[in-house]
């Protein structure tokens, strides 16, 4: 009894970082393994048999993958239109001192700090009010809005650590302005416009509150599985989730395995 | 004189202030082509943006910069023929060695640079760390692919930010010499900026000191130390005892001055300062020169020597010297030291001693400066 106590104890911290661990990823476990199911009536909550119908069909289910494409074209319109604009915003406010600096660099924390529901009303008031078609444009604007927070942030943070040095010795070096640039301070500021963008694009594709104030008659992904929990839940929602969590996994794997193999070269 | 200057590094009344403060006072200087100089001076004495204006990193507020007959005054620091080795290194950390090294070939279309990479690999002794990133280097190391990645270029100048400030005692003795070596074998004018005196010593074939802004004096370590001209240089650059006296009377080539009950003389060749007989002089002389003899062989001393008593307040044993301070009628706190071939054991705080050199030996400053001006705890308030 005593030998397992101790065992307990020499352990601990691996024991409670695997039950985070388990936590973190049962729902996703429960998503992927319904995946699997062949429900009997509209909804996919019990499990019933195994079968990769949902798998051979994902298409399968009326008007769900043309708001899958949707919101992967936002997605990835925003990331875009994020992470330019969020890179020079952070670039600014990190080197330069100008009149409204302090201004900007508080009231580029406001969509984070501010409740999505709030925004996402006060947006839809403003479209009305300027007449603006609410749809695919309206939800990039909305969208590239909020996420513009998170890329000056993740950004600014990398900016800020760089040593101006650096950039010193790119133009002692015979680099000129735009090579120092491209050849030093991009390649050094890249771990942070990737954070950046890959938030950008996460927080984008799964947004759903501002997104179903301003999309008019637009559907995107998440719109339509809410719509579709009211009904029933089709198995190729879970497949959708289960194919993007593991598209996820994967690039996270092979970042790794790239910097492994980095770290060995060397 | 025309061939000789072809390609010395000449700045004209060069100055930089920001708002209403002066970093650098207007200042000339010549750094003759293929020499090791040394600017030196406290932090925030205006060395290191003197630096940066020869590098372009910084633009001069008044004057211009030649190197040679070229006006490079205009020019950005890209298109300078002039390469930094930065105080942090300022390594491309994203970069391998090889590529740090080749950055600048490469930025002026130089496609194979293999061979003056392997080379400059081979100069500063990293053959084997070529592929590994900065990071993954120590401290020396990384100090040198600084100066691999700046000579590869073949600079007209190389210059020396503070390289050594990082680096512990002991490797930075060894980069001094390393550093001495390379400059001996490219033969590249180097530039080098350090607030260390014995750093700028041992490498330097010419040293400016500054202070505040302006060059107090320029000369060799050697000139420096033996013939210093101002209270800033002779604290400065080791030890000065630097004693008040009254000049008594005002010989060819000599000065005899008075200071507590002791006549003293000083040449008046080593002296900067023009004064007349009844005004104030500092006589300077460095505590190595100075002979200790116990008060009662006072008689054994040769004549012609200079020599003040005084009595023994500390001594320290520093192993290969002694070093005592004396307290005399002449001034407090009088610096001596003395190699410990024959040790006197009356030597001992309390003794009653003279003190004894060479008049050749001290030098002579003007009275009006502060005799304080950059001793060490002058230098760091």
């Amino acid at each position: 009894m005593s030998a397992f106590i101790r065992w307990v104890r020499r352990n601990l911290v691996v024991i409670a970082g695997l039950l985070t661990l388990a936590f973190l990823i049962l729902p996703n476990v429960v998503v992927m393994v319904f995946s699997f199911n062949k429900p009997k009536g509209k909804f996919n909550y019990a499990w019933q048999e195994f079968s990769t119908d949902a798998w051979s069909d994902p298409c399968g289910v009326a008007d769900m993958c043309g708001s899958l494409s949707l919101s992967l074209q936002i997605a990835l319109w925003s990331t875009l239109g994020a992470t330019v604009l969020g890179t020079m915003i952070a670039f600014a406010l990190a080197r330069y001192r100008f009149k409204a600096r302090g201004a900007v660099n508080s009231l580029i924390f406001l969509p984070m700090a501010m409740p999505e529901v709030v925004m996402a009303a006060s947006l839809l008031t403003l479209f009305l009010n300027m007449g603006a078609q609410l749809g695919f444009w309206t939800i990039l604007i909305a969208h590239i809005m909020f996420c513009l927070s998170f890329v000056v942030t993740a950004v600014k943070a990398r900016v800020m650590s760089m040593d101006p040095r650096l950039e010193e010795a790119a133009r002692d070096l015979y680099a000129g302005p735009v090579q120092t640039f491209v050849r030093v301070t991009l390649p050094i500021a890249a771990p942070g416009i990737a954070a950046g963008a890959l938030l950008a694009f996460a927080l984008s594709f799964d947004d759903f509150i501002i997104t179903n104030f301003n999309a008019g008659s637009t559907v995107t992904f998440p719109m339509f599985v809410w719509g579709s929990a009211q009904r029933g839940t089709p198995v190729q929602i879970n497949v959708i989730g289960t194919a993007m969590f593991a598209i996820a996994v994967i690039c996270v794997l092979a970042g790794i395995l790239v910097g492994n193999r980095r770290k060995k070269h060397a | 004189m025309t061939d000789t200057t072809r390609g010395d590094v000449r700045l004209s009344g060069i100055s930089k202030t920001y708002g209403s403060f002066t970093a650098v006072h207007p200042l000339d200087l010549t750094v003759p082509e293929g020499s090791f100089f040394a600017l030196l001076g406290a932090s925030g004495c205006g060395k290191t943006t003197t630096l940066r204006m020869i590098a372009g990193l910084e633009d001069p507020s008044s004057g211009t910069v030649h190197l040679g007959d070229q006006d490079v005054t205009a020019l950005p620091p890209y298109k300078r023929p002039v390469n930094t080795v930065f105080q942090s290194y300022a390594l491309f950390p994203h970069l391998s060695i090889t590529e740090n090294i080749a950055f600048g070939l490469r930025r002026r279309g130089i496609k194979s640079v293999k061979k003056q990479v392997d080379e400059m690999l081979e100069l500063v002794q990293l053959g084997d760390h070529a592929h590994k990133r900065p990071h993954q280097l120590s401290g020396g190391q990384q100090q040198r692919v600084a100066v691999a990645r700046a000579l590869i270029n073949h600079p007209k100048v190389l210059l020396l930010d503070e390289p050594l400030g990082a680096l512990d005692l002991k490797l930075r003795r060894q980069m001094q010499l390393e550093l001495k070596r390379i400059q001996t074998e490219v033969g590249i004018t180097f530039v080098h900026v350090t607030h260390d005196q014995e750093e700028a010593m041992t490498m330097a074939d010419q040293v400016a000191v500054m202070n505040a802004g302006r060059v107090e004096q320029l000369g060799s370590p050697a000139d420096l130390y033996e013939n210093p001209q101002t209270t800033f240089v002779a604290n400065f650059l080791g030890t000065s005892n630097l004693i008040t006296a009254e000049v008594a009377d005002k010989g060819a080539d000599t000065l005899v001055v008075k200071a507590g009950d002791a006549k003293l003389s000083l040449p008046t060749a080593r002296t900067s300062a023009d004064t007349r007989t009844g005004e104030k002089v500092l006589l300077g002389i460095r505590p190595e020169k100075i002979a200790l003899t116990h008060a009662d062989e006072a008689g054994t001393i040769a004549e012609g020597r200079n020599r003040i008593t005084g009595r023994i307040a500390q001594s320290s044993f520093i192993g290969v010297s002694t070093q005592y301070v004396i307290d005399s009628p002449a001034g407090n706190g009088l610096e001596v030291y003395v190699q410990n071939v024959e040790a006197d054991r009356r030597l001992a705080p309390g003794a009653e001693v003279v003190l004894h050199w060479n008049p050749e030996h001290s030098f002579g400053l003007d009275a009006a400066q502060d005799i304080d001006a950059g001793t060490e705890e002058e230098v760091a308030a």
